[in-house]
């Protein structure tokens, strides 16, 4: 089909685009990327009045690495997250998971900000945002807020965004090098949603405890979900098959609890196993490192 | 009342274009209806299935999923850029001709400017143009003669995988 009647404006800067965004009286969406509003204009399933177009502001589309923290702009490609030597040796992991967002075509027009303040529950960034404790900088008529991507990600397709903010900036703490990371993710065919997901970081030698873990699982609850208690659970505890089994059946278990879908079960199933392999992947001497990709499991 | 026409210039096939447009014409229907250039094939148009993909400023995108005002100022080719101004074929619909990559045609033209972003990104290998040839729907052919053609295209003789 085809998209409804809207006004296009095409601001300069963020300052203007957060005026449109006020005169469009809360009919007004923000177009990042376009790839998935405007599949949602192309049925119908939205229909605002104003479309306020970020392309054409040049100080959305940055990426810097300083002080330990990767800053990337919200108009950032998702193909230069992928790509960027940058993001790679700062945040491995990151990298990685842009890998497996949709298809190659749709990371050369998609935006990292379009991603998160999409929010789709199956989304690869939202979740790398959540397990890496980012900060998400927003600007609207009332100045500009910083709020944790714990608190951005508010259900599904749902986020912390006033309907007259823009989200400018992902400030993503860079990983500590030699963290162990792994990334894995089911989808039925390549570039398709995520059934069920998990991204994970270990710190710790290969054959002592384990000194940190942080887990997120996505494409199962309404948003991405940080595992803090199960984490908590994993210090001290050895670098095993056995430990890794035990924390990926207690997070299926935490959350096939709420999961109304009649595929419920399947999809814990699926959880679990991503859970354990990610695990596996950060802890294995092979695959734990910044070179390692992460890995799509196909059906 | 009608929202009102935007003039747009841009650059398709290496031919300067100036145009009015709605804001909600996409881009697919502006290279198909407002510039006769019918090579781009439409078929899902919300994205999925990769028949309307061209280049823009060089990275292949869907022309679903932008709009023709988007497009303003901008590089566009699309597959008729694949024809040379003799009327002979490129290497990439060459390619497909000869490894036999199409069936009923109706995808080709999308995967070939995918393949031609590929081409000249200079990182054309079996892995990346499995990757590529992800973001598109192919009904007919079962893949296999596609890989083929692309990899005769792309890939310098002899490091062929048929993988």
């Amino acid at each position: 089909m085809k998209p409804p009647d809207f006004e296009y404006a095409r601001p300069a800067s963020v300052a203007e685009a957060v005026a449109q965004l006020a005169a469009a009286n809360g009919d007004g969406k923000v177009l990042a990327g376009g790839q998935s509003l405007v599949p949602l204009l192309n049925f119908r399933l939205a229909a605002p009045s104003v479309l306020v177009d970020l392309n054409g502001i040049p100080e959305l589309a940055f990426l810097e690495a300083a002080d330990g923290v990767l800053r990337i702009g919200a108009m950032t490609r998702m193909r230069a997250l992928e790509l960027d030597p940058l993001v790679r040796h700062a945040n491995p992991l990151l990298a990685a998971a842009a890998r497996w967002v949709g298809h190659v075509q749709i990371r050369n027009r998609g935006t990292v900000g379009g991603s998160i303040a999409h929010a789709d529950p199956a989304a690869e960034v939202p979740a790398i945002c959540v397990l890496l404790d980012a900060e998400l900088v927003v600007s609207g008529p009332r100045g500009e807020r910083r709020i944790p991507a714990d608190d951005f990600f508010a259900g599904f397709l749902t986020t912390a965004l006033g309907e007259d903010e823009v989200l400018t900036e992902i400030r993503i703490p860079a990983q500590a090098s030699g963290e162990r990371w792994g990334f894995r993710e089911f989808a039925h065919r390549r570039g398709d949603f995520a059934l069920a997901g998990a991204a994970v970081t270990l710190a710790g030698p290969p054959d002592g405890p384990i000194e940190r873990a942080r887990i997120a699982v996505f494409g199962t609850a309404d948003r991405p979900v940080r595992a803090a208690a199960i984490e908590q659970g994993l210090v001290g505890r050895p670098m095993t098959e056995a430990t890794f089994a035990d924390a990926a059946a207690a997070i299926a278990e935490q959350l096939a609890a709420d999961d109304p879908r009649p595929d419920a079960a399947y999809r814990r199933t699926l959880t679990e196993t991503m859970v354990t392999r990610a695990l596996a992947d950060a802890a294995s001497p092979h695959g734990a490192t910044s070179q390692s990709d992460g890995h799509l499991e196909v059906a | 009342m009608p929202v009102p026409s935007l003039a747009i210039r841009l650059r398709v096939n290496g031919v300067e274009r100036e145009a009015s447009v709605v804001p909600r014409l996409l881009l697919s229907d502006f290279l198909r209806h407002d510039l006769g250039l019918t090579g781009t094939h439409v078929g899902c148009e919300h994205g999925v299935c990769g028949a309307c993909t061209v280049l823009l400023d060089g990275a292949a995108v869907r022309s679903c999923l932008l709009f023709a005002i988007q497009a303003d100022g901008a590089d566009v080719r699309t597959v008729e850029s694949l024809t040379r101004a003799d009327g002979s074929l490129s290497a990439i619909p060459a390619a497909f001709r000869d490894e036999h990559g199409l069936q009923c045609g109706f995808c080709t033209p999308g995967i070939m400017m995918s393949l031609a972003g590929l081409d000249a990104s200079g990182t054309a290998d079996h892995e990346a143009i499995v990757d590529t040839l992800g973001g598109h729907l192919c009904r007919c052919t079962g893949y296999r003669n596609i890989v083929r053609a692309a990899e005769a295209a792309l890939v310098p003789a002899g490091s062929h995988d048929d993988g």
